[in-house]
């Protein structure tokens, strides 16, 4: 392929889409269908051969792991360096606003470790199970998957997302105001199995699951969620767990916060009363503005955010056809509405949820309408099929002040400007 | 020879949970448990190697002791580095002292004296997590030693020379214990108070705040300050 095509070729992709339908229009293309008017020339795309038209492409086993598209290389976790004091004990955010459908890829989890990832021998890899049960046991990995199997589709979300938005709108993109949450299949067994095969006792309330890793991740789960829909999981989306996920198995815990979800589980201590645990105590506990904290605030409530567009992912078309498109999730139950404004919530109009909706799970919402260009104060509403209604940035102010750090659930606003640019804003 | 869980009664802390509870131990006791004859039983030593936990009733604590100026000598060497000398903390490091009378503030700063409810924590967090890079180490003198040097500097003991231990130490008691409630969520309209607004829901709307004002998102690798934490 001679070089002059080839640089062609990359100025159509790096020119921002407006920039090349100007361009295209003057030299009469389009891109658009519905404005066919000026359509006097022909699309080089089309009219060039290309060289992947052209010349053989790399044969299997190229990369016997697959990887995304070059051209997909800045779809990435992203970390905030000022939140945290160390990489080891820090968090990286999902980037929602690249993504679409329910199902987060294993590699676009979001990370939060507190004290590095666990580098798990799985042949070494032991949970053992003791405190108030007959007869305390322990499990090899081998020993896990001849259980019978559990396959459940949930999200998990850091109680921190949107911790850093109580106060104002700070940080604008889409990823890091909401990107600590991910939707994973999880293929595991469950956890009421490992613990009726060690017999509970009958005072047994709560449970302690305990991680491997160097901050030996500890919390307390009250009897009742452990016997309902917990698992011991060692696959996501089909494959092992990846080692910054838990590998080789880690807690589900389905519409809890994600602390809660202890990865590279080691051990299970069965007891009568909760451990106060530091990450059930000085962390994940509520401040609240009368200097009250909320503890053992276990269940994420009912949230939704528009992905696109967002800060990161403005609209680059021209007015006409566009799609609003965004997540909605509760720990609670299914999403059966969620309401989409153009104009900072004068009026609202339904959402279409596409896709499955199952319990627990992230589910993906649509608004297609025809944009007139101006600028539009874009916010998502869901509500759970409790009859929960995700609030307001005021409304959860007024409950609660805004030092509680955790369970920010509130309404997102996204600004979108003249020409497409979006910023992350409050409204009135 | 395996029991079906029982339906357990629900704590106070827990009642928000007890209809959910009610139908998790109704949909339990409908399958009948049975045994797989998987895993092996755990040996005396493997629980005790792995069984570091520790509860606010003291389970858990191993037999030691030490004073708060021994704790200063071993968190000079072991600790200050992140924590600062004085538990004031280093860069984000967590501060460990002080803070009393700032959680209603704007800036409440949430230590083992003005926030933490129990004193176990500490020991349970401080073995199983610290030294930070080194955990699992340190020897339960050291731990006493430095828990009580920790509530010296939180001003709940004046005597460097108390001796902290597994004998006495859930007699010590933490100023903010009092301040833990419970969740009490839904704490704003669901449904049954009002059905959300659609049409002309408000007259005026105006931008009132605005995060290019702060710009601390980052870009490329800038690595500048923005408020608040996630941890």
């Amino acid at each position: 392929m001679s070089r002059k095509k080839k640089k062609s070729i990359e100025t159509d992709v790096t020119a921002s889409r407006r920039e090349f339908l100007r361009s295209s229009i003057a030299a009469g293309g389009a891109i658009f269908a519905g404005s066919a008017a000026a359509y006097a020339d022909s699309d080089p795309a089309i009219t060039d051969l290309q060289e992947w038209s052209r010349y053989l492409g790399k044969g299997v086993d190229r990369a016997p792991y697959g990887v995304p598209s070059e051209h997909e290389k800045h779809v990435v976790r992203r970390y905030v360096g000022w939140l945290t004091a160390s990489v080891e004990s820090s968090v990286n955010f999902t980037p929602l606003h690249e993504l679409d459908g329910i199902i987060t890829p294993n590699g676009l989890c979001f990370e939060r470790h507190h004290g590095g990832v666990a580098e798990v021998e799985p042949e070494k890899y032991r949970l053992m199970i003791n405190g108030l049960v007959e007869k305390p046991l322990v499990f090899t990995l081998d020993d896990l998957k001849r259980f019978p199997r559990k396959n459940q589709i949930n999200f998990l979300e850091c109680a921190a997302n949107s911790g850093m938005e109580w106060r104002g709108a700070q940080l604008n993109g889409c990823q890091f105001t909401h990107g600590m949450v991910h939707n994973v299949m999880y293929t595991g067994v469950p956890l009421r199995y490992l613990l009726e095969e060690a017999g509970l006792k009958t005072n047994a309330k709560w449970i302690m699951p305990e991680g491997g890793d160097a901050s030996g991740m500890n919390r307390s789960v009250p009897l009742f969620k452990a016997l309902d829909d917990c698992l011991i999981a060692f696959k996501m989306n089909g494959e092992a767990l990846r080692p910054e996920q838990g590998y080789p198995a880690r807690l589900v815990v389905p519409g809890w916060e994600g602390n809660m979800w202890v990865k590279w589980i080691r051990r299970i201590e069965v007891g009568d009363e909760p451990w106060h645990a530091r990450e059930e105590t000085s962390k994940y506990t509520d401040l609240m503005a009368n200097g009250k904290a909320r503890r053992f605030t276990w269940e994420m409530d009912c949230k939704s955010v528009i992905t696109n567009p967002s800060p990161e992912a403005p609209l680059k078309h021209d007015k006409g056809a566009t799609v609003i498109t965004g997540l909605a999730w509760s720990g609670r139950g299914t999403i059966p509405r969620v309401d989409v404004t153009l104009d900072g919530g004068r009026n609202w109009h339904a959402a279409r949820v596409d896709g499955p909706s199952l319990d627990k799970s992230l589910h993906r919402f649509y608004y297609e309408f025809d944009w007139n260009g101006a600028p539009l104060l874009l916010q998502s509403r869901a509500v759970d099929s409790t009859g929960y209604v995700q609030p307001t940035k005021d409304e959860l102010r007024t409950a609660r002040g805004e030092n509680s750090i955790y369970h920010n659930n509130a309404i997102q606003t996204w600004h979108v400007k003249n020409g497409g640019e979006v910023e992350n804003v409050e409204v009135s | 020879m395996l029991k079906s869980p029982k339906g357990t009664p629900m704590r106070s802390a827990l009642a928000g949970a007890a209809l959910l509870a009610c139908l998790a131990v109704a949909k339990v006791q409908a399958e009948p448990s049975k045994s797989f004859g998987l895993g092996r039983p755990a040996t005396v030593e493997e629980i005790e190697a792995w069984n570091i936990d520790v509860r606010p009733d003291g389970q858990g604590l191993p037999k030691g002791k030490g004073n708060a100026a021994k704790g200063e000598a071993i968190f000079a060497a072991k600790c200050a580095i992140c924590h600062g000398d004085f538990g004031e903390g280093v860069d984000r490091w967590p501060v460990l002292a002080g803070g009393g009378d700032t959680l209603k503030s704007e800036d409440p700063v949430k230590t083992v004296g003005s926030y933490w409810p129990y004193l176990s924590t500490a020991y349970d967090y401080i073995y199983r997590a610290m030294p930070y890079g080194n955990a699992q180490t340190l020897k339960p003198d050291e731990v006493y030693s430095i828990i009580a040097y920790i509530l010296l500097m939180n001003d709940v003991i004046e005597d460097d020379q108390f001796e902290l231990s597994n004998e006495n130490f859930t007699a010590v008691r933490l100023p903010n214990e009092k301040n833990f409630i419970d969740d009490l969520r839904p704490d704003t309209p669901t449904l049954k108070q009002a059905e959300p607004c659609m049409k002309g829901c408000k007259t005026d709307v105006k931008v009132t705040r605005r995060a290019q004002v702060l710009d601390v998102t980052p870009k490329n690798e800038d690595e500048t300050a923005g408020r608040g934490a996630i941890d």
